[in-house]
């Protein structure tokens, strides 16, 4: 049987800027106290429901989903949860009376208990707002035949916090930007989309560093908006960033000290014997720079997400099994990396 | 507890995150979380949400102590400390208190989006395909109008087209 393609070993459009694209939708069941003021009893109580509503029936989604209850998941699976991007970090900082539902491709993913009683996610490759939005809301539309989601005709679905009232829906897309992050105009693009009503965030690492050169582009106002305008909104500032990135990136294709962290960065990888989890993803960076602007060759886009994926730390060791220590991770880490870097041509 | 990225300010924001294959958190000041995108309403809400509140309460709003919501006993107070609404009832029992701050929040307070209902949808798909059959009433309008462009039936094609641009206006 062939195995399933999870959604990031997929190639997506405009990947050579966009990463990802994610759709979030917060319901509540009407019936309920919101996540923080329910007993146990009743958050055990909307897990049933909304575990019913999905899996029960002659639904085919019955069997593209898997529930897992968080409790009896271990460490490395929760956090390998996390890293893969399937749920926050809130959601495993306390495990009780959280499960979560994923498709079978990780694309589709369902918090149970988290700020709101449902979380409904929307995982896609590339930049694709529009199909993941229509994801989340056919999802959305099946449940609320079977659950009855809180909602009042003037402030929308109602949430644990105002600030996700009305349509409940954040839509973010995960970007990578070494040109701009490399030329210093950052700070003034990020204060510039705050106005617009949008926040980017850096990804972080130890140290609150950004990592990699990527970002998350979100919108961030709920009420006042439909669905359509929010995405509409934020697609076209993203194909903004997008124009800026790639004319950064032509500026810098002359620079020969760019060029020369690219082309290390690809001789590291396909030699390292040991790579730290931040040193893996500085390099990444170059590498992603280096394919997507053709210096590099031979190694598909998504090829390398897969692997920036598979190779975090917790992803790491629930995929092998069993604990591995920091040395043993990194260790692994380079040998994946040297695997699939042999392939680079320049 | 001061900043972790400033070391200067005393730490107001708290981020959960993972770094190195464990669960983390990051304890930033105000300015060092705006700077790196946490700085909105949403990930640091609770202090700012109470500020809004205290900052409403004070205008002559009558005191809403005594009354709690009859449906999860949250009292005004309560919800100011934590941050968090209670139930969906809470919205009717503290709205007087609620609009204003909703109202900072958002700029407005009239939801404008999808309404809960619509169509039946069955969810059918071969070979690991996650493809919904029944159509969209915009998908329905959009198949429609290219059988009348197909069919030369112009009129009921501008209708349609007009439907249509509404509908994506308005979602
Ligand atoms: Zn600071
Ligand atoms: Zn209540």
């Amino acid at each position: 049987m062939d195995e399933l393609k999870k959604w990031y070993e997929k190639a997506g459009s405009c990947s050579d800027v966009v990463c990802s694209t994610r759709v979030r939708l917060a319901r509540n069941l009407r019936q309920f106290p919101f996540p923080t003021r329910a007993t146990d009893k009743q958050r055990e109580a909307v897990e049933e429901k909304v575990k019913e509503a999905l899996l029960s029936g002659n639904s085919i989604l019955s069997r593209e989903f898997r529930f897992i209850p968080l409790e009896s998941a271990s460490e490395e699976e929760a956090v390998s949860l996390v890293e893969r991007h399937i749920v926050s970090p809130e959601f495993i900082s306390d495990r009780r009376g959280k499960a979560v539902l994923i498709s079978e491709d990780e694309s589709i993913s369902i918090m149970i208990n988290e700020e709101d009683h449902l979380r409904i996610q929307v995982l896609k490759e590339g930049l694709s707002l529009k199909e993941a939005a229509e994801t989340a809301d056919r999802i959305d539309t099946l449940l609320s035949e079977t659950l009855d989601f809180a909602y009042d005709p003037e402030f929308g679905y109602l949430t644990q916090c105002p600030t996700n009232l009305g349509t409940g829906m954040r839509a973010s897309v995960m970007l990578h930007l070494p040109a701009l992050t490399e030329n210093g105009a950052m700070p003034r693009i990020s204060s510039n989309l705050s106005k617009l009503g949008l926040t980017l965030r850096g990804t972080y690492g130890e140290g609150s560093k950004i990592v990699g050169a990527l970002y998350q582009l979100s919108n961030q106002i709920t009420l006042g908006l439909s669905e359509n305008e929010a995405i509409e909104n934020l697609r076209s500032i993203t194909a903004q960033l997008m124009e800026e990135e790639r004319k950064a990136r032509s500026q810098m294709s002359e620079n020969i000290g760019w060029r020369d962290k690219i082309d290390r960065a690809a001789g590291i990888l396909k030699t390292a014997r040991v790579l730290s989890s931040s040193e893996f993803m500085e390099l990444l960076s170059y590498i992603r720079i280096g394919l997507s602007t053709g210096v590099l060759q031979g190694v598909a886009i998504e090829e390398l997400i897969a692997l920036m994926v598979n190779v975090q730390p917790a992803t790491l060791m629930a995929k092998a099994g069993k604990q591995l220590d920091e040395n043993q991770r990194d260790v692994l880490r380079a040998t994946m990396a040297r695997e699939l870097c042999a392939k680079i041509k320049e | 507890m001061l900043c972790q990225a400033c070391g200067k300010k005393t730490a107001t924001t708290h981020i959960k995150t993972v770094v190195n294959g464990k669960l983390t958190e990051y304890h930033l000041c105000s300015d060092c979380a705006q700077q790196k995108g946490y700085g909105d309403l949403f990930s640091n809400w609770g202090m700012d949400f109470g500020n809004l509140l205290g900052g409403f309460i004070g205008n002559g709003f009558p005191s809403p102590k005594t009354t709690c919501c009859p449906t999860c006993g949250a009292s005004f107070e309560e919800i100011t400390q934590s941050g968090k609404i209670g139930c969906a009832d809470c919205y009717k029992t503290f709205r007087e208190q609620l609009l204003p701050v909703i109202q900072r929040i958002h700029g407005t307070s009239r939801h404008k989006g999808k309404v809960p209902g619509g169509s039946a949808l069955r969810i059918s798909g071969g070979q690991h395909q996650m493809m919904p059959v029944k159509e969209s009433p915009l998908e329905e309008k959009k198949r429609l109008l290219k059988q009348a462009i197909e069919t030369q039936d112009f009129e009921t094609a501008a209708v349609l087209r007009d439907e249509i641009k509404e509908m994506e206006n308005h979602g």
